[in-house]
């Protein structure tokens, strides 16, 4: 007789998915990983997943593609299905936190795709109930923004920021996809104020960048792995409708606190394409 | 490439829109994102599969940019070969069906 399977349901961007096995300890590991998102609402999708033996998490690149209905997503550690009309999928992996959240993301991504929003490889966090984006290269200082936040920003995430439209513009809300500062992002949401592309220098500085700049960074960060024409053009016009909504600027500053008064006293617009 | 007639198609694999003046191109095979600068971007727009790359270089690029035809006919060259190294642009010595409208 199969044994019962247990469902957790964990609420990321404001959309509940169902994940469900029939590994109590899986299930324990998922409950503990996403604890500040996880939900009562009823869910609009549900994932299950299946353990298979243990294979150590993979650098080689993950697939994302469309087979009839469902979109396959594969990668070394884990194989998983999904069909976007039920709205459910399933997953064979083994029971590493890592494939879980590489999982996570990839459905997250292809859902806010089809909804015109995305995730976008930045730390974002709510200062005077705005939120303030902060992408860049690697290195260019995501954390360390972070790191130099007053006590009374609210981190969003130091990683994996979560984008989707609104009547207004756009709204971030907090992910529990953590980087180098290992500490999940608060479960809330604000109204995007701004998007910074980061670079460290000897004084703080705010500058505008072209629309088609700001496309260009912007693509370079968003976080998309779908081989698909449909879904990339959909991708490449939601960039350019946040271009022509949010403000994005670059921002050259010094690594020490005087910087989140710039970002306190910014009031920029965006540059209408 | 040196072949006497080049036609040049979009591939269907592609997301292309243009924003101030600039092509932003994506391809969706790999996700790999390009722009193109505005010679690059009348060639792009010019690629029906039908229109040999000469005819482009003299009708959309020696007429609408002050270029030397040697120079833009041999840089046009190098642009069709690089975008379709990416799959961004098809390539033959015939005619082709432009793979988007």
């Amino acid at each position: 007789m199969a044994a019962a399977r247990k469902v957790a349901c964990v609420e990321i961007g404001g959309i509940p998915i169902a994940f469900s096995s029939d590994d109590d300890r899986f299930l324990d590991l998922l409950r503990q990983r996403y604890a500040g998102f996880l939900s009562s609402s009823p869910p609009e999708f549900e994932l299950e997943f299946d353990l298979i033996a243990a294979i150590p998490p993979s650098d080689e690149d993950v697939r994302v593609r469309r087979e009839g209905d469902e979109w396959l997503i594969e990668r070394g550690d884990f194989q998983a299905r999904w069909d976007p009309g039920t709205g459910r999928g399933q997953v064979r992996q083994n029971a590493n936190p890592y494939s879980l959240d590489s999982v996570v993301r990839i459905l997250h991504s292809l859902i806010l795709a089809q909804r015109g929003g995305f995730l976008l490889h930045a730390a974002s966090a709510i200062c005077d109930g705005q939120a303030y984006l902060f992408s860049g290269v690697s290195g260019a200082g995501k954390t360390t923004m972070t790191r130099l936040a007053p006590a009374d920003i609210t981190l969003l995430t130091d990683e994996i920021s979560y984008l989707r439209p609104s009547a207004d513009g756009y709204v971030a809300y907090g992910t529990p996809f953590a980087g180098e500062l290992a500490k999940p992002g608060e479960n809330c949401s604000a109204p995007v104020s701004a998007l910074f592309f980061l670079e460290q220098g000897p004084e703080n500085c705010i500058d505008e960048l072209p629309s088609a700049e700001a496309v260009r960074r912007l693509m370079r960060n968003i976080l998309f792995f779908a081989e698909d024409r449909v879904l990339v053009e959909k991708l490449l016009t939601t960039a350019c409708d946040f271009v022509a909504r949010v403000p994005i600027r670059r921002l050259t500053f010094y690594p020490d606190s005087r910087v989140w008064d710039e970002i306190r006293n910014f009031q920029g617009v965006a540059e209408h394409v | 490439m040196s072949e006497n007639c080049i036609y040049i198609a979009r591939s269907s694999a592609i997301a292309a829109r243009a924003l101030a003046g600039e092509m932003m191109v994506m391809n969706s095979a790999d996700s790999t994102f390009f722009t193109l600068n505005p010679v690059a971007t009348a060639i792009f727009q010019a690629a029906d599969g039908r229109t040999p790359l000469r005819e482009i270089v003299r009708d959309r690029i020696c007429d609408q940019f002050d270029v030397d035809p040697e120079q833009a006919q041999a840089d046009a060259e190098q642009f069709v070969t690089e975008l379709s190294g990416h799959g961004i642009l098809l390539v033959s010595n015939h005619p082709l069906v432009s793979e988007t409208p």
